[in-house]
């Protein structure tokens, strides 16, 4: 399937974008996060939060959206 | 009451709306980027008690985003410079300055005295401690946090709703993402997202329109896109929350940025109460301090002699120059003593700012 990934804060930075789309047989998002730390080896280290269709999901959750973010907890004020 | 006739026009405000505020008690943590401006719409709005904890000084630095504050107010301790820029906005209302930080033997105590906790702090141990504190005692949180282009803002733990732990369930590794705010951030970025915060609490108050509870609202100034993600609650973040003592005292990353939360100046350090001041040098080391009753435990004996701190009391750090007690605040956070500070001048200055006290 394809899949829209959004990328935000620190993530957009090592991702070097904003938004992409990626084409992946992955069913669950444990393997879309696979996928992407092998796309980007510096985003095993770091810490973020998943979102399917704009709401807030889990690792074991299933793969069904069509646009996935990838959420890092700011701490800036 | 001419002051709020634009308030008071307004249907869904009216005498009622403006009393509503009047009444209400707001506390703002943090006088930075996002303390300003939420301060300084919640002052002008009318809101009848505001408090503000900031124990950070003005630096030139911040000039360029926290708009509360001009060259007038540098050195000054945040909260006691917004207090007197806020007065002079709104001098009918009520303002509480805490030149201190939000601890967490400090943090029950300020919550019990307010109605609604505004999140404008720049690091996440004071965050989660805030996310806690507001679940064990019930109180709505307005969050909002930055990061250079992009913000992020909700309401959490309102009327039942998902809290801080629902979408960010643990602190980050330590160097996973940045918790120092020598990050650039766009000026107008605090401004934009600290105004959203002030927003979010006028309707809590007034009781109108859509809180942003149970989802997320992340905004990006290069953009200007806005994404609102759903949260939903999850009760293993809230028993987290209520299992005090593992979430208060042992979660929190213990990394200290060292020109924000973890130095104080001596002014500041001597404005605060209820402090325990500490050498850490050797003994034999000139000169001695003997106007301030404080402990001796040198750096090198500092580890199996931490028993003798007491935690009840914010710990002053000081040594000849600044850097061991550094090194001494390191090892502090790394047994859990987080309500300390290292000294930011050395004992010399500290000596003559005594002298002339006295």
């Amino acid at each position: 399937m394809t899949l829209k990934v959004k990328y935000f804060g620190l993530i957009a930075e090592l991702t070097a974008c904003e938004e992409e789309s990626i084409e992946i047989s992955a069913t669950s998002i444990a393997e879309l996060i696979q996928f992407l730390s092998e796309k980007y080896p510096s985003l095993k280290s770091k810490d973020f939060q998943i979102a399917q269709n704009r709401e807030i999901a889990s690792i074991e959750t299933t793969l069904t959206g069509e646009e996935i973010a990838l959420l890092p907890p700011f701490s800036g004020g | 009451m001419s002051r709020y006739s634009r308030h008071i026009v307004l249907s869904e405000i009216g005498h009622i709306g403006q009393e509503k505020l009047s009444k209400a008690k707001v506390l703002v943590i943090g006088a930075g980027g996002l303390g300003c401006p939420v301060l300084q719409y919640l002052t002008a709005a009318g809101i009848g008690t505001i408090g503000v904890i900031d124990h950070d000084t003005v630096e030139v630095s911040n000039l360029q985003r926290q708009i509360l504050f001009g060259t007038s107010s540098l050195g000054l301790n945040k909260a006691l410079a917004a207090k007197r820029r806020l007065e002079d906005l709104n001098p009918t209302i009520t303002i509480h300055a805490y030149p201190e930080k939000l601890t967490h033997s400090n943090a029950k105590s300020y919550f019990e005295a307010y109605d609604i906790i505004v999140d404008g702090t720049d690091n996440f141990e004071t965050r989660y401690l805030i996310s806690d504190m507001a679940i064990i005692q019930n109180k709505p949180v307005v969050y909002a946090a930055i990061f250079k282009f992009e913000g992020q803002v909700s309401v959490f733990n309102y009327q039942n709703g998902p809290s801080y732990r629902c979408v960010f369930p643990n602190p980050p590794n330590e160097g996973s993402v940045s918790n120092c705010s020598e990050v650039g951030v766009l000026g107008v970025l605090p401004g934009i997202i600290g105004s959203m915060q002030a927003n979010e609490v006028l309707k809590i108050i007034l009781d109108f329109g859509y809180i942003l509870s149970g989802k997320i609202l992340c905004f990006n100034s290069k953009t200007s896109e806005t994404a609102i993600i759903k949260v939903s609650k999850s009760e293993t973040a809230f028993s987290k929350a209520l299992n005090k003592d593992a979430s208060l005292q042992n979660d929190y990353i213990h990394t200290s940025c060292p020109t924000e939360t973890s130095h104080i100046s001596i002014k500041d350090a001597l404005k605060l109460t209820n402090t325990e001041f500490i050498d850490v040098r050797e003994i034999h080391e000139q000169p001695k301090l003997d106007t301030l009753n404080h402990l001796q435990i040198p750096l090198r004996e500092l580890e199996q002699k931490i028993t003798e701190i007491n935690t009840d009391k914010t710990s002053i750090i000081f040594c000849q120059s600044g850097i061991r007690s550094q090194q001494a605040i390191g090892l502090l956070r790394k047994h859990n003593i987080q309500n300390s500070y290292s000294l930011r001048e050395g004992v010399s200055k500290l000596i003559e700012e005594l002298n002339i006290k006295a």
